[in-house]
């Protein structure tokens, strides 16, 4: 499909890197991440040691390189000997065993597979995110930045209209899980005295986030009638309204604490939690763009007439894509509000706008896969080239100017996100080497 | 009673009439043509009757129930299928879920279903899976299920369309040109397509074409429409040697 236009030497070279890697499995990756972050666990403070490190580079070393150029070999060689050599030998050594496991899986319910996965992936984080608070923060709220950009490509790219209500709903979902956290469980100067004991509050942490994401929801319903009456520019300038509406809503509310912000709310958004409602909603999600209820969204796209005419129902459909959009940005909303443990309106202006925006196109249109590394690729790069100050912000944009011109839906456009066939064996055949 | 009956329907587009006095009454398994010049209104009779537009007066009924008011996905649901002028395909979809996507009103495995992937989904999605693949092969283009729809080849993209009409499992299916800018070969495939419909399962057609020879071999009545009114109904040949008709295509003869 793409066109590649590079000299033949490197694509031969790129292809026998890719040669090299391809009789790898999910579980073997996963295995070899895990002995990485394991050997940085314990020998990641003697290594910084002997390389002259002032600390463990937080995120592989960028920040460092950018702000002390004296410690770039030091940085090069850390990443080197914890990160890349580690993954490389772990993951080719264990190939034929990982291979082996997966294909016993592969035979296993799907879900069985996936959970097993999963659970390596969060201690390979677990144990990444102890070495410093600092990672424990980025990572957290790259989770939820997946989240909101993967509810965000629900309606921008699945749907193909253009929402700006995201900072909204988001907006709408941190405060009401918040008034619930805050209001229920804390004594507060705004909200007065705990009803309730807070040992009680962490069970009852996900009915707050569910109810945030339910308040969105509404929220969304409010912008999706008059909206989706007709197709067009409708949508994105009351979406826009919407924005603003419930920005200065807030700002109003003297009770959630007006311009000043709301704080004090109560820790509970620990590494598990986020990682547990991550998966659910990308389970969900995806669950919801694989089901044939939810291709409608791409026939509504693409051509509404011929859906109607095909017995698609679609006002509907587009009502429950947009408040199913909502609610997951309800949901990160009220992570985020307890991952920071305050916030205030300031927050959910026009910034958070471009930043989802941003994620969403840069990821890929149409595409769960595309969110997940949008989200995650934009994150790390704007903590990565914070050194830089202004720069950053002359970097980004025309990075995501360059994707435009070169991939105009996104790094990761219009792909299936099939589980199965991530976590498939790739035992290389004797015939193909 | 008739399957689909019109009565002295008639619609305006603010101000310009563009059907008027419109009568129609098909049986089931009957094949009816409508014939008549660019911009007569045949499409917009299409779209009267497939709920896309609303008329301004008459009946339409299916069924002894009327039928004005509903939404077009409903209309469908009740059994009009369509097919467009233009196809109408989804840019991105493969043409296994073109066919899968015109099941929609026959899956009821709701939001839980759709969010949380239930057994009920599986079941459902397998059917209708199944059924998909069935009208493909009834169309000879299930051979490209798993390609972007794109990429065929016109033919091909016509008889995928028709499946798609065809998986809403209507009891009447309206076509729209459906033989338009097909070369000879492509033609002859889609009239043996016709004749599977009609033969095999037996549905009532309701047929706007141009080529004459198409409309003659299936037709059993059909309707000339000029300027939004029918001037003449008959069998193909009554038709074919109608005055008014050959006036209304040709022009009138001059005397040298």
């Amino acid at each position: 499909m793409e066109v590649k236009k590079s000299n033949p030497g490197s694509t031969k070279r790129f292809s026998g890197l890719q040669h090299f890697f391809s009789g790898i499995p999910a579980s073997g990756w996963l295995l070899a991440a895990f002995a990485a972050v394991l050997l940085e666990f314990y020998a990641g403070d003697p290594l910084t040691e002997i390389l002259g490190l002032p600390k463990i580079p937080a995120l592989f070393g960028i920040v460092i390189i950018l702000k002390k150029p004296h410690l770039i070999p030091g940085a090069f060689a850390y990443v080197g000997l914890i990160y890349l050599l580690p993954i490389i030998i772990v993951a080719k050594i264990t190939a034929p065993a990982t291979n082996w496991i997966s294909g016993k899986l592969d035979r296993m319910p799907l879900w069985f597979s996936a959970i097993l996965h999963l659970l390596l992936l969060y201690f390979v984080l677990e144990i990444w995110t102890d070495i410093s608070d600092y990672r424990l923060l980025m990572l957290k709220l790259t989770l939820i930045a997946i989240m909101i950009t993967l509810s965000l490509n629900i309606i921008n790219g699945y749907m193909g209209e253009f929402s700006c209500s995201h900072p909204g709903f988001i907006a709408l979902g941190a405060y009401v899980a918040s008034v619930f956290t805050v209001g229920l469980f804390v004594n507060d100067r705004l909200l007065g005295h705990a009803l309730l004991p807070q040992a009680l509050g962490q069970f009852l942490f996900p009915i707050g986030l569910i109810l945030g994401g339910l308040v969105a929801a509404a929220g969304a319903l409010i912008v999706a009638i008059p909206s989706f009456r007709t197709r067009g520019d409708y949508l994105a300038i009351i979406s826009l309204a919407f924005m603003f509406i419930v920005k200065s809503l807030i700002e109003n509310l003297e009770v959630v604490g007006g311009p000043r912000g709301l704080g004090g709310q109560p820790d509970w958004a620990t590494l598990p939690t986020v990682f547990l409602w991550t998966v659910l909603c990308i389970w969900t999600i995806n669950n919801f763009v694989e089901s044939t209820m939810g291709k409608a969204l791409n026939a509504v796209r693409d051509e509404e007439s011929a859906a109607d005419a095909m017995t698609v129902n679609t006002r509907k459909t587009k009502m429950i894509a947009f408040m199913f959009g909502a609610f997951w940005a309800g949901v990160g909303g009220g992570l985020f509000a307890h991952v920071l443990r305050y916030v205030n309106p300031g927050t959910f202006g026009i910034k958070k706008l471009a930043e989802v925006l941003a994620m969403v196109y840069f990821g890929g249109l149409n595409s769960v896969f595309g969110s997940i590394v949008g989200a995650v690729s934009f994150n790390m790069l704007s903590e990565a080239l914070r050194p830089l100050e202004i720069f950053k912000w002359i970097i980004i944009p025309v990075l995501l100017i360059l994707v435009m011109i070169y991939r105009p839906t996104g790094l990761i456009a219009f792909k299936h996100f099939n589980v199965k066939k991530i976590l498939r064996p790739r035992p290389k055949s004797k015939e193909r080497v | 009673m008739p399957l689909l009956q019109v009565k002295n329907m008639t619609h305006f587009f603010t101000g310009l009439r563009a059907v008027h006095n419109y009568n129609l009454e098909i049986n089931p398994g009957e094949i009816r043509g409508l014939i008549g010049p660019n911009g007569a209104g045949k499409t917009t009779i299409f779209n009267l009757l497939t709920g896309v537009l609303r008329p301004t007066e008459g009946e339409i009924t299916l069924e002894g129930t009327n039928i004005i008011g509903l939404r077009p996905h409903q209309i469908a649901a009740r059994g009009i299928g369509r097919t467009f002028q233009n196809m109408k395909l989804w840019r991105h979809m493969t043409v296994l879920e073109h066919v899968k996507m015109a099941h929609y009103s026959q899956l009821s495995y709701g939001l839980a279903g759709a969010f949380f992937g239930t057994n009920k989904r599986v079941k459902q999605e397998n059917e209708i899976e199944e059924h998909a693949h069935s009208l493909l092969a009834l169309m000879d283009a299930d051979q490209f299920a798993d390609q972007n729809v794109l990429n065929l080849p016109y033919g091909v993209q016509r008889r995928v369309e028709m499946a798609r009409a065809l998986a809403t499992r209507p009891r009447i299916l309206f076509l729209d040109e459906p033989t338009v800018g097909m070369t000879p070969e492509e033609l002859v495939g889609m009239m043996n397509v016709f004749r599977k419909i009609h033969n095999e399962l037996g549905l009532a057609i309701f047929l706007i074409e141009h080529r004459m020879k198409v409309v003659m071999e299936f037709c059993e009545k059909v309707q000339t429409l000029v300027f939004g009114e029918i001037i003449a109904e008959g069998t193909p040949d009554e038709i074919q040697n109608d005055p008014k008709v050959i006036e209304a295509y040709l022009g009138k003869e001059e005397v040298a």
